[in-house]
């Protein structure tokens, strides 16, 4: 099995959420990009999504915009993503690593050479933000030949027969946007989701994990009784943009310790299936 | 792929693409609106009831048919061929635009939307979509580059003078492409109730196609005009591109046109040589930005350069698909002028013909400065004149060095 099924199996088995962050690879440099990473799987992340910075995020909100412009800023490249998830894998051979980002990047790079790099990296999935399932294919055989899982998105625009067109394909896990928006806004409503997420389970067995608006532990730890797993990204980026200017490994432990509290209560919510 | 077709006019395909370009890169939250607009605005394209709305409104309210005038004193000065402008700075608002606002606002009304928004470079497009907001009594949100705020303020004051509320992006460059990404940060938030009016033929299918189809009225008219004017058609038709809209609006009916060269002028800014321009026809390469695959400005790791012109309107670092798909065809040329090319060519049209053009259209004159005299005299060109440069004479003077 692949270190996606691997995880989602032993934490359904657990009975628990997986905890998902997301950081953008070279933000706010490489060198502390990495060190959070490497840190990331001890303060309790189960999946980390690692985000390809772009110039024009046109999907996030401020807080994931300022850390794709820092990374860039700092020399961040594709192939030092690459890189940088090779070196972690040297460190830690079971946590998945899910690239995120925009197609761009992957167009220039090149799909079928893309496919083969991010697998010889340790990649486990991609989520691409603008690469929608009339659009994916070019991206989708490629790393399904290469073992690589090409992330899906459900939103709250998501009806029935768009949901079987999602589904048709779809691998690792699906993301569900909990409000249509950017990201780091708000969150969705409670109702709304858990709604959306019995729909999903009914039509699927692969496992939602749920993102955009999450902030506190305490929010993390309502979307984890529900779903899967429970994606953070902006909350923690916004952790390294507040910390600038500080020695690097004051940087490093704020982001950790907000890791540590969200992966905490995400992990101590007990996770009841919603249609169970 | 790069089999030459009957026809340049059948396209795009059904998933909106014209060969490789097109096509829908948004975010899957997007993706239903996207596949909704497409479904309505295909209804109403064979509903005789939405084009009598619409021809309507373009005759009465934005005065069409716009003129199609000899340059006489331009074409004698240059000693070459017959020039002819495309009057499409005579419309309501002073540009092109508001041919494809009024379509896209009467297709809001049908699908029920109660918001429109948009994003706006030299504020030509933010006028035109302030004014059909305004005649339709709609809340209207423009989006707006800092940069190009500071440049244009006389079209901010229009837009707000209309009742729309411009918002201000401080993102990226503080131009076009940056309001873009943030009226798309708009769109997705407020997914129920608006309607995202986008200004050229660029961004995820049915867009290009529908404000291309929108636009056509131009190269309609111009091809009667010519008929009527002169018993035969122009030998050279020529338009600037920045995303595209007027120039796919003008060439369209011409494509077929096996006779007719067609030449796109893009902006070269401060030369395609330098790290300043917007020529991404002649200078980029294919990418993927604001929902569709066309050519980019973009660095070897598929980063989006910021473009740069003088002419806000031409200033955006990528272009309309069919644009790209007709380059590669080979059916179109596209030619880069300089801004100080253009800023001659906005003197000279001024003082010869008393038509002060948009920077933007400058360039269009620009480039049949340099060609017309390579041509004979029983050569006809007809250029599109794509709207009036008003809101360009305080930046005009501050490049000529004047203190107003």
């Amino acid at each position: 099995m692949s270190r996606l099924a691997d995880t989602f199996a032993r934490l359904k088995k657990e009975g628990r959420a997986a905890f998902v962050p997301f950081i953008t690879a070279g933000d706010p440099d490489m060198e502390t990009s990495f060190a959070i990473l490497s840190k990331l799987p001890e303060a309790g992340a189960d999946v980390i999504e690692l985000g390809m910075p772009f110039s024009d995020p046109m999907a996030d909100g401020p807080a994931v915009q300022a850390s794709s412009m820092r990374a860039l800023k700092a020399g961040a490249s594709m192939v030092k993503v690459l890189e940088m998830v090779k070196k972690f894998r040297k460190v830690n051979s079971t946590t998945p690593v899910v690239l995120m980002g925009y197609y761009n990047p992957i167009h220039a790079y090149g799909t079928a050479r893309f496919a083969h790099d991010v697998a010889g990296a340790g990649v486990d999935g991609l989520i691409v933000v603008d690469l929608p399932v009339e659009e994916d294919e070019v991206l989708r055989v490629p790393a399904r030949a290469q073992g690589v899982d090409v992330i899906r998105f459900v939103t709250p625009t998501t009806d029935d027969a768009r949901l079987k067109r999602v589904l048709d394909g779809a691998g690792g896990y699906l993301y569900y946007v909990s409000v249509a928006g950017v990201t780091g806004t708000k969150s969705g409503p409670e109702d709304a989701v858990r709604a959306a997420i019995a729909r999903v389970r009914a039509a699927t067995d692969l496992p939602c994990t749920v993102g955009f608006g999450i902030r506190t532990p305490h929010q993390a730890a309502a979307i984890a009784a529900m779903a899967d797993g429970v994606v953070v990204g902006s909350a923690i980026v916004s952790k390294i943009a507040d910390n600038l200017g500080k020695p690097r490994a004051a940087i490093i432990a704020e982001v950790l310790e907000l890791t540590r509290a969200l992966a905490g209560s995400t992990h101590a919510a007990r996770h009841a299936r919603v249609n169970a | 792929m790069n089999t030459i077709p009957n026809s340049f006019r059948t396209g795009p395909d059904a998933g909106g693409h014209f060969g490789a370009y097109g096509g829908r890169f948004v975010a899957e939250t997007l993706m239903p609106l996207v596949l909704a607009l497409e479904q309505a605005y295909e209804a109403a394209k064979k509903d005789p009831a939405f084009h009598a709305e619409l021809t309507d409104l373009l005759t009465h309210y934005a005065g069409r048919e716009s003129p199609l005038y000899f340059a006489e004193r331009l074409t004698a000065h240059l000693g070459g061929a017959k020039i002819y402008l495309k009057r499409e700075d005579l419309n309501h608002t002073g540009a092109h635009k508001i041919n494809n606002t009024l379509g896209q606002i009467l297709l809001a009304r049908r699908m029920g939307k109660t918001r429109i928004i948009a994003e706006t470079g030299a504020g030509s497009h933010g006028v035109a979509t302030a004014t059909v907001a305004a005649r339709f009594g709609l809340p209207c949100t423009i989006y707006m580059g800092e940069v190009d705020m500071e440049r244009q303020k006389p079209n901010v004051f229009r837009m707000r003078l209309l009742g729309a509320e411009v918002r201000g992006v401080s993102s990226g460059a503080r131009t076009l492409k940056d309001a873009t990404n943030e009226a798309l940060r708009d769109w997705v938030a407020n997914v129920e109730d608006t309607f995202y009016i986008i200004g050229s033929v660029v961004g995820p299918h049915p867009y290009p196609a529908m404000v291309r189809d929108f636009q056509t009225v131009i190269g309609n008219e111009t091809r009667a005009q010519m008929l009527e004017r002169e018993g035969r058609l122009p030998d050279l038709v020529t338009a600037c591109v920045g995303g595209g809209s007027n120039a796919i609006g003008m060439f369209h009916p011409f494509v077929d046109d096996v006779a007719v060269e067609i030449h796109g002028v893009e902006a070269a800014g401060e030369g395609v040589d330098s790290p300043r321009h917007a020529a991404t026809l002649s200078m980029g390469s294919p990418g993927v930005l604001h929902g569709a695959r066309s050519y980019l400005l973009q660095d070897s790791d598929g980063q989006v350069i910021e473009a740069h012109s003088i002419s806000a309107g031409l200033d955006y670092p990528g272009v309309g698909p069919e644009h790209s798909w007709l380059k590669d065809m080979g059916r179109v040329k596209y030619h880069s002028v300089t801004d100080r090319e253009a800023l001659d060519a906005f003197v000279m049209l001024s003082k010869l013909e008393g038509i002060i053009p948009a920077l933007e259209s400058a360039h269009a004159v620009a480039h049949v400065i340099k060609i017309a005299p390579q041509m004979r005299p029983d050569q006809i060109i007809a250029i599109c004149l794509s709207g009036r440069g008003d809101k360009d004479v305080f930046s005009v003077a501050h490049a000529l060095g004047e203190k107003l």
